[in-house]
């Protein structure tokens, strides 16, 4: 796998653009970087002092998680999804529900909604797999598009388009200790440790063997098939493993809110989930969250133009896939060109 | 009180089918979903309400000013979308026209604001009477229109050269090409011939309901591309019988089943077919062929 593997990062990035080879020494090298890293995460919270700052940040983390999970399916497996808004969805409702509906602790919730999450994975999963990437992409869409229906007229579950309001904050208790979640230092902190937890998954299930099986797909599904893949349970694991960490950041979001509605998960809520990894690089970790901080971040400085927002991610999409297909940070990934 | 609604379900089925062979025919060409094409049908509206209204141009010259600027726009995407990654790999090609839809229909909430407007069309011909089914004169229009449209586009592909031509280029580029044909060319022609289709649908979507937003093509187009797959992607004569089923379909849906879910149930159905009958119904592959990964 000529200059496309993921798996063997650890050696020098050769032949590779130097931007990328900078991320992959920054991210994926020795242990004291990243206790660094993770070290000057935890600062945060200590040096930005303003609530708006600390809103946005959080944001970004929220959104790191979304697209990494995305990320799985679309940057490992090479498997178009435009509907990652549903798992996300799948997620908050289950949380927000659960919570206050039946007083659940969150702690509860969360793997709740993820296995909820997984079963959506596969259901969306396993009906797309024959499918081809336009096609894909239509029936994401479309699936995207029917949750975003159900919540907003499953009026008993959900209470439809006027949401589900006063979502209590996590609590953490130890015999005489406890902590109730309910300010940004400490959503800050729950994010954080959901971040690191996405992205160890994230690089561990990348260097394993259920890994390189997703990127043999990516790479030529009818090699990897020839290679003994069984390509259908492999895109459905794609499937499911996105979902999980999408249902993650759901629950997060619904918590972080207090407040969920079916306005939060859209077509368009979607979309944007979508260019963070094709900003980034598809595939690419580190590009990813790069890419969250640049598409999260970046629309709050021009917060004055916020109604052009879509507009220039719209454009974007075209002028990216046209210039720069395979993102800041990412390799190129695929090598054959189609020719219809 | 039955016949009445069917009357309803056969004038959405056709507009559906109208939209529907749009998909159809660029897919037939180029062998990729066109994902903005429920955005020339929403221009198509919006350009026609827009003449009208602000500057009260008559329907008849607004409404052929609104197709061509639609027909212009689709033929812009072409230029911008796609022929720039004709050799690209598929995925960079569905972001990048994904990316167009996104554009577009953002582009027209900055330009004529998010809500819903009032498109006011009223033609001064009282309804018809049939039996005890009453039918209002814009159904009658919307049909004969569609049904006109339809019968022309058949004449065109299969009776003229430029439909032969677009024929030979479908069924193999490569070999029409070596016969003199530029595929350029014919891959421009249908985008004018899918788009004009598209956005005369867009027109008549909003004379049916009398109000268009800039999301109203979101919708029909994911409609539409389910009648053009269960009909048989690539057929023109499966997107006509597929747009109509699939208006008898969601009507009979949402008056028996349930209308808050009106919407899902062309979702569902695109599903059903992908799963049982991807060739579509009046489909020309075998099974499963052409909807595999490279």
């Amino acid at each position: 796998m000529k200059g496309g593997s993921q798996a063997t990062t650890r050696d020098s990035g050769q032949g590779k653009a130097p931007l990328v080879t900078m991320a992959e020494r920054f991210a994926l090298s020795k242990w004291t970087i990243k206790v660094a890293i993770l070290l000057a995460c935890m600062a945060v919270p200590l040096v930005v002092q303003s609530h708006y700052a600390m809103r946005v940040i959080i944001y970004i983390y929220l959104y790191v998680v979304l697209a990494l999970g995305l990320n799985v399916v679309m940057g490992f497996t090479g498997l178009l999804n435009i509907g990652h808004a549903a798992f996300y969805a799948m997620g908050a409702y289950t949380t927000a529900i659960l919570m206050t509906g039946y007083g659940l602790s969150f702690w509860w919730t969360v793997p709740i909604g993820m296995g909820l999450g997984v079963l959506m994975g596969l259901a969306i999963g396993f009906p797309t797999l024959r499918l081809r990437d336009d096609y894909l992409a239509m029936v994401t869409l479309g699936f995207g598009q029917i949750v975003y229906i159900v919540a907003n007229n499953w009026m008993s579950l959900t209470r439809g388009p006027r949401g589900i309001p006063a979502i209590p904050a996590p609590r953490l208790e130890l015999f005489n200790w406890k902590l109730v979640i309910d300010n940004y230092t400490s959503y800050y902190y729950l994010i954080l440790f959901f971040v690191a937890l996405t992205i160890t998954a994230c690089v561990r299930v990348r260097d394993s063997r259920v890994g390189l099986a997703w990127m043999a797909i990516r790479e030529d599904e009818d090699v990897a098939a020839v290679m003994g893949i069984h390509l259908g349970f492999y895109k459905t694991l794609a499937f499911a493993f996105s979902a999980a960490l999408g249902a993650l950041a759901g629950s997060f979001f619904s918590v972080f809110q207090s407040f969920v509605s079916p306005n939060s998960f859209t077509i368009l809520e979607s979309v944007v989930i979508v260019t963070i990894p094709i900003l980034g690089g598809l595939g690419s970790i580190p590009g990813t969250i790069v890419g969250a901080v640049l598409m999260i971040g970046l629309p709050e400085l021009f917060r004055s133009a916020s109604e052009y927002r879509m507009v220039a991610v719209g454009a974007f999409m075209v002028l990216m896939m046209i210039f720069k297909p395979e993102g800041l940070f990412g390799k190129k990934l695929f090598q054959t060109t189609y020719k219809v | 009180m039955f016949w009445q609604q069917l009357v309803n379900w056969i004038n959405l089925g056709a507009m559906y089918a109208l939209l529907a062979i749009g998909y159809t025919m660029v897919y037939g060409i180029i062998k990729l979903i066109n994902f903005a094409h429920g955005e020339i049908f929403m221009t198509g509206a919006f350009f026609t309400w827009w003449f009208m209204t602000a500057f009260s141009i008559p329907f008849p010259v607004a409404s052929l000013m609104g197709i061509m600027l639609a027909t212009l726009l689709g033929v812009g995407i072409e230029r911008v979308a796609y022929r720039p990654l004709r050799d690209a790999p598929r995925f960079a090609v569905v972001i990048s026209v994904l990316g167009m839809s996104i554009f577009l229909q953002n582009m027209a909430r900055v330009v004529w604001g998010a809500e819903f407007q009032v498109f006011e069309m009223d033609f001064g011909i009282p309804p018809i009477l049939i039996g005890p089914v009453v039918i209002p004169f814009k159904k009658i229009f919307i049909l004969v229109t569609s049904l006109i449209l339809m019968v022309a586009l058949s004449l065109f592909v299969t009776k003229t050269y430029l439909g032969k031509a677009m024929r030979a280029t479908a069924a193999d580029r490569e070999a029409a090409e070596m016969m003199g044909i530029s595929s350029n060319a014919v891959i421009v022609l249908t985008f004018v011939v899918g788009s004009s289709l598209g956005a005369v649908a867009g027109i008549l979507y909003a004379i049916n309901y009398n109000s268009i937003d800039p999301y109203m093509g979101f919708n029909a187009g994911m409609k539409a591309f389910a009648a053009a797959v269960l009909g048989g992607i690539g057929n023109i004569y499966g997107a006509m019988l597929g747009g109509l089923l699939l208006g008898i379909f969601e009507g009979a849906g949402a008056a028996y089943i349930s209308s808050m879910y009106r919407d899902a149930v062309a979702f569902a159905i695109l599903i059903l077919a992908l799963i049982f009958r991807p060739e579509g119904l009046l489909g020309e592959f075998k099974s499963g062929e052409k909807l595999k990964a490279r």
